[in-house]
């Protein structure tokens, strides 16, 4: 099988400090593996280079592209990534202000992405729009509110529905539930099961809650100081952590 | 179906003083198709570690932990997780489940993840759960409200949805009264017939002589405590 995503060697640096640096893994297709480090410790900066946000010093980011196979996202061109990532990527920011047109309806936050992509038809895109809504149980009466009337969580919702219409191979996502409260949280860790499972989505999920990547990924990778220290099945790192680091972020989850 | 051949493990502890703990040497075992063994041994003898070695969520230092055609010992994880999603399963002592997930779904869900549609996925979870006692009116919560029995029993009704080739039980029959104990002995019966390879850790004795053909002492693969 061709992995989805083939990250070589990748490396990003702000000046002479390391963001990120000698990364390497193959993301394979239904997969998702998280990445957990504290606060620094370059996860996030990773995400955003492997989503083509920020340009690597070095390494390569192959894709397997609908239409040629493996290509490298670093150097294609700028055309042909955006288009990359309004079709098969997307993107769930932390903060859902970032990943939304708060001035745009509920339905138009949705609806934007399948113009983006070619679709004109208003009434199959009103169509897509509420189905889609219901699928992260935003009531169909608020599609033509405007997120800036939702809550938080309905917020992140929405933004996953914008994310997820145009049926995209590969999502990352960025503390996906982090600054929600946690019956919210629940609901959404959910919902994203649900959908990794039944449209059979890669995802790399950034998150510094360990709850949560038990039970999202199945694979995970522990970063600190810009370098991963260990990788493995989740339930293998989570309960037999070789490192010294993943031992002490292991030991220091508080337990309900 | 499962070969455990010479398997060592230990722990090392970064952050007290870097100690070691040797906690198996010489580990070997086998389990053939149809046939259920017994883990024995006293409490902190290593009898959990080894199962754990077996569905991959300890790293095995040295030695080979065959399980079907896979070595588990030194598998990707991504071979691993095809291994547990169609070949070997592990009911544990313990639930864990996404919250707010409806009982009939957690049942369900290994089904779902091999390929079976909704209706026929919920169908068997359906069965298994009236099978084991747990009221219908229960099915739509989730179980992590549920008594400690009762969640015992999810698990194992969860346990044996997929029909798995290899099967794991960690104390299947712990904490349960004596007729549900006979529903999960008979399961096991079952499930024995077959031909899935079970390989289970069972305190209780009577269960153990009831249905297992042999029992592994893993006293013998203590480092320390071998005679």
């Amino acid at each position: 099988m061709t992995p989805l995503l083939q990250v070589e060697n990748i490396a990003k640096f702000y000046g002479a400090r390391i963001g990120c640096t000698d990364v390497s893994f193959d993301l394979y297709p239904g997969e998702v593996m998280g990445i957990v480090g504290e606060s620094g410790s370059g996860k996030s900066t990773l995400l955003n280079t492997l989503a083509g946000h920020l340009t690597p010093d070095r390494g390569a980011v192959r894709f397997d592209t609908r239409a040629d196979g493996l290509r490298d996202t670093v150097t294609m061109s700028e055309p042909e990534r955006r288009m990359l990532s309004r079709t098969d990527w997307a993107f769930v920011h932390q903060h859902a202000r970032d990943g939304l047109r708060m001035n745009v309806s509920a339905g138009g936050n949705v609806g934007e992405r399948l113009m983006a992509v070619g679709a004109r038809h208003y009434g199959d895109i009103r169509a897509s729009a509420t189905d889609w809504l219901g699928r992260v149980e935003i009531n169909e009466d608020r599609i033509d509110d405007r997120p800036s009337a939702f809550s938080g969580g309905m917020q992140q919702r929405l933004q996953i529905a914008r994310n997820l219409v145009t049926g995209p191979r590969l999502v990352f996502m960025d503390e996906p539930t982090g600054g929600l409260d946690v019956s919210v949280q629940a609901r959404l860790l959910d919902l994203l099961r649900g959908l990794v499972r039944e449209m059979g989505l890669s995802a790399i999920i950034v998150t510094h809650d360990l709850a949560v990547v038990r039970l999202l990924a199945d694979r995970l990778m522990v970063m600190k100081d810009g370098h991963v220290v260990e990788t493995g099945l989740t339930d293998q790192v989570l309960d037999d952590p070789q490192h010294g680091y993943t031992q002490l972020l292991v030991s220091s989850v508080l337990q309900v | 179906m499962i070969r455990v051949e010479n398997v060592s493990k230990s722990f090392t502890l970064h952050n007290q003083g870097a100690a070691v703990i040797p906690v198996m040497r010489g580990g070997e075992l086998t389990v053939a198709r149809g046939e259920c063994v017994a883990l024995t041994g006293a409490s902190g003898a290593g009898k959990s570690t080894l199962m754990r070695m077996i569905y991959g969520n300890y790293l095995t230092a040295s030695g080979r932990i065959m399980v079907g055609d896979l070595d588990v010992a030194r598998a990707a994880p991504r071979e691993i997780l095809d291994l547990r999603r169609n070949v070997l399963g592990y009911v544990s002592q313990f639930l864990r489940v996404v919250p707010r997930v409806a009982t009939l779904d957690v049942v369900a869900e290994p089904l779902r993840a091999v390929g079976s549609n909704e209706a026929e996925a919920r169908a068997r979870a359906g069965e298994l759960l009236a099978q084991l006692n747990i009221p219908q009116r229960l099915w739509q919560l989730s179980p992590t409200t549920f008594s400690g029995g009762e969640q015992q029993r999810v698990n194992i009704a969860r346990g044996f949805a997929h029909p798995y080739p290899v099967l794991l039980l960690d104390e299947p029959t712990a904490s349960l009264d004596a007729t549900n104990r006979a529903t999960v002995l008979a399961l096991i019966e079952e499930a024995k017939a077959r031909g899935t390879a079970i390989l289970g850790i069972f305190h209780d004795e009577a269960a153990r002589d009831q249905i297992c053909d042999r029992e592994v002492d893993v006293t013998r693969f203590t480092p320390g405590l071998a005679a």
